[in-house]
């Protein structure tokens, strides 16, 4: 008997529950569709003249410079904690001579780039998605196209290109803060100069190491901006509606970021061997 | 009608828009001559200001025709849509000045993308304008630090800037005190008469579209209910006109 209730229960879930998988379903593939199309609307916006160079530096700004200290810690706390996880596995290992080169390869190939674009996410996302969620709901978004300025152009475009841009620049100061604190840690273990410790990371080093896993973080990049700045546009809901936007900017854009990473890691050694 | 083109600046016909299941416009029909301002009354929530919405393209109709100067604005691509936006000025219920500029990098925003003055002149402009508000004295300050009043005259000059021939008005006077309120409906019958201005002002203030406008619309269930001057409207037989007008007085 309680078998057969059991079962009956069981069927009456899974009715219930297929109708909101399905809506889940349907839900994302629009997601999909829709950001696909803003996507398409952005890169014509940001190909087509006028050009909005002043908004752009003003943005870069806003991106990059102001992301350039939280960025140089995360690289720099990456590089300590390496330091000191690799010393002691290397040293039971007796290859301990092999430290340096192990944290540049880690910091240049992976730890710098993906910890460049989370860090980003986190800040910018979360910033570009409040933001323009907030004109949304203020109408200054319907402001904006009503004074005949299209605000794929002026708002969505500047940010995406200004992520694109100041990604790899942020990576490299992510790497150099995370290459001299993993030094420093290792060096108050085991005393090595900079320049010896340098010369040792970087002596196997190719360019096909270093360019490529930099150079991936412009994706990151147009990622986070596309994301954030497409959630920020269809805010709907008042300032709850922003809370939501500035929410799902940061998680999807670090999703994605990480997503995209596993793919473009395949991808450059695919290409860079 | 205009004598010159033979045709009205705004002409709206037979335009429909539905959220879903709801219909707000059931096919409204609207026709503004050179020169008039236009009343449009109603109750909350009976798509007065997505009219507004659908004028100037911000939103698209379900069905029916807007046409602007002569060109017909539904159906156009985004750049043809711009070149017709900068002909009509829009004031936002809530103003919606950009919260990053100052008042006057709020007014000088349509300027210094449309206009080809020298940034003398541009500023000249800009000072002009708050000047025409009595907001001249305001320009460093921001949006977050003026008075909701203040904002509508701000939003107002930033309207005015490119020099429209058609203006927008959502509820220019809502949530202002009397006198605000008051100074706010002045400054567009002194628009009307300096600059003999088309406009169609949403609003619930029917003392103030009193004396701004040449004639009302009474938007109920997705059409026009009736139309005319107030004086029209009052001898309307109709129980919603006749409640709406009792309400409101």
């Amino acid at each position: 008997m309680s078998t057969v209730i059991s079962g009956a229960l069981a069927k009456g879930r899974a009715r219930d529950l297929a109708p909101a998988v399905k809506s889940i379903f349907i839900e994302g593939f629009e997601w999909f569709g829709e950001i696909g199309i803003f996507c398409a609307r952005v890169v014509r916006a940001a190909v087509a003249p006028p050009y909005e160079v002043g908004e752009l530096v003003r943005q870069c700004d806003a991106i990059g410079a102001k992301s350039l200290s939280l960025v140089a810690l995360a690289g720099a706390a990456t590089g300590v904690v390496l330091s000191l996880q690799t010393h002691d596995a290397l040293t039971r290992f007796g290859a301990k001579s092999l430290l340096p080169a192990v944290i540049v390869f880690s910091i240049i190939k992976e730890s710098g780039p993906v910890i460049t674009g989370l860090v980003v996410a986190g800040r910018v996302g979360a910033g570009i998605g409040a933001e323009l969620g907030s004109m949304k709901v203020t109408e200054q978004i319907d402001a904006m196209e009503a004074s005949a300025v299209d605000p794929y152009k002026f708002l969505a475009a500047t940010r995406v290109l200004a992520c694109v841009l100041m990604l790899p620049l942020l990576t490299l100061a992510a790497d150099f803060s995370g290459l001299v604190m993993g030094w420093l840690a290792n060096a108050l273990a085991d005393p090595i100069s900079f320049r010896l410790f340098i010369e040792n990371g970087f002596k196997n080093v190719l360019f096909s190491d270093f360019i490529p896993p930099t150079f991936k973080t412009t994706i990151f990049g147009f990622i986070i901006g596309v994301v954030a700045c497409f959630q920020g546009m269809r805010t709907k809901g008042g300032t709850e509606g922003v809370g939501r936007s500035a929410t799902s900017s940061v998680v999807l854009s670090s999703l994605f970021v990480i997503l995209a990473d596993v793919v473009l890691v395949r991808l450059i050694q695919m290409l860079w061997g | 009608m205009d004598q010159k083109s033979g045709v009205a600046p705004i002409v709206i016909d037979n335009l429909h828009k539905k959220f879903g299941d709801q219909t707000v416009l059931n096919g409204i029909s609207l026709h503004v001559e050179r020169g008039e301002t236009v009343a449009v009354l109603g109750r909350s929530g009976t798509g007065k200001s997505v009219l507004l919405k659908l004028i100037i393209g911000l939103q698209p109709a379900d069905s029916g025709t807007v046409t602007i100067e002569g060109q017909q604005v539904t159906g156009l691509d985004v750049n043809q849509l711009n070149e017709v936006r900068k002909s009509v000025g829009f004031l936002f219920q809530q103003a919606a000045l950009y919260d990053s500029l100052t008042v006057e990098e709020n007014v000088a925003f349509p300027l210094n993308r449309h206009s080809t003055m020298s940034d003398a002149d541009r500023k000249k402009r800009v000072r002009e304008l708050l000047g025409s508000v009595g907001m001249d004295q305001d320009l460093e300050k921001m949006p977050s630090e003026i008075s909701g009043g203040m904002q509508k005259r701000v939003g107002l000059a930033r309207a005015l800037a490119l020099d429209p021939e058609i203006l927008l008005f959502d509820e220019p006077t809502a949530g202002l005190d009397p006198i605000t309120a008051a100074e706010i409906g002045k400054l567009i019958l002194e628009l009307k008469q300096k600059r003999k201005m088309t406009a169609i002002v949403v609003t619930h203030d029917i003392r103030g579209a009193k004396v701004f406008s040449d004639r009302m619309i009474l938007i109920h269930e997705g059409n026009i209910l009736a139309e005319g001057p107030l004086a029209d409207l009052q001898k309307s037989k109709h129980p919603f006109v006749i409640q709406f007008l009792k309400e409101s007085s």
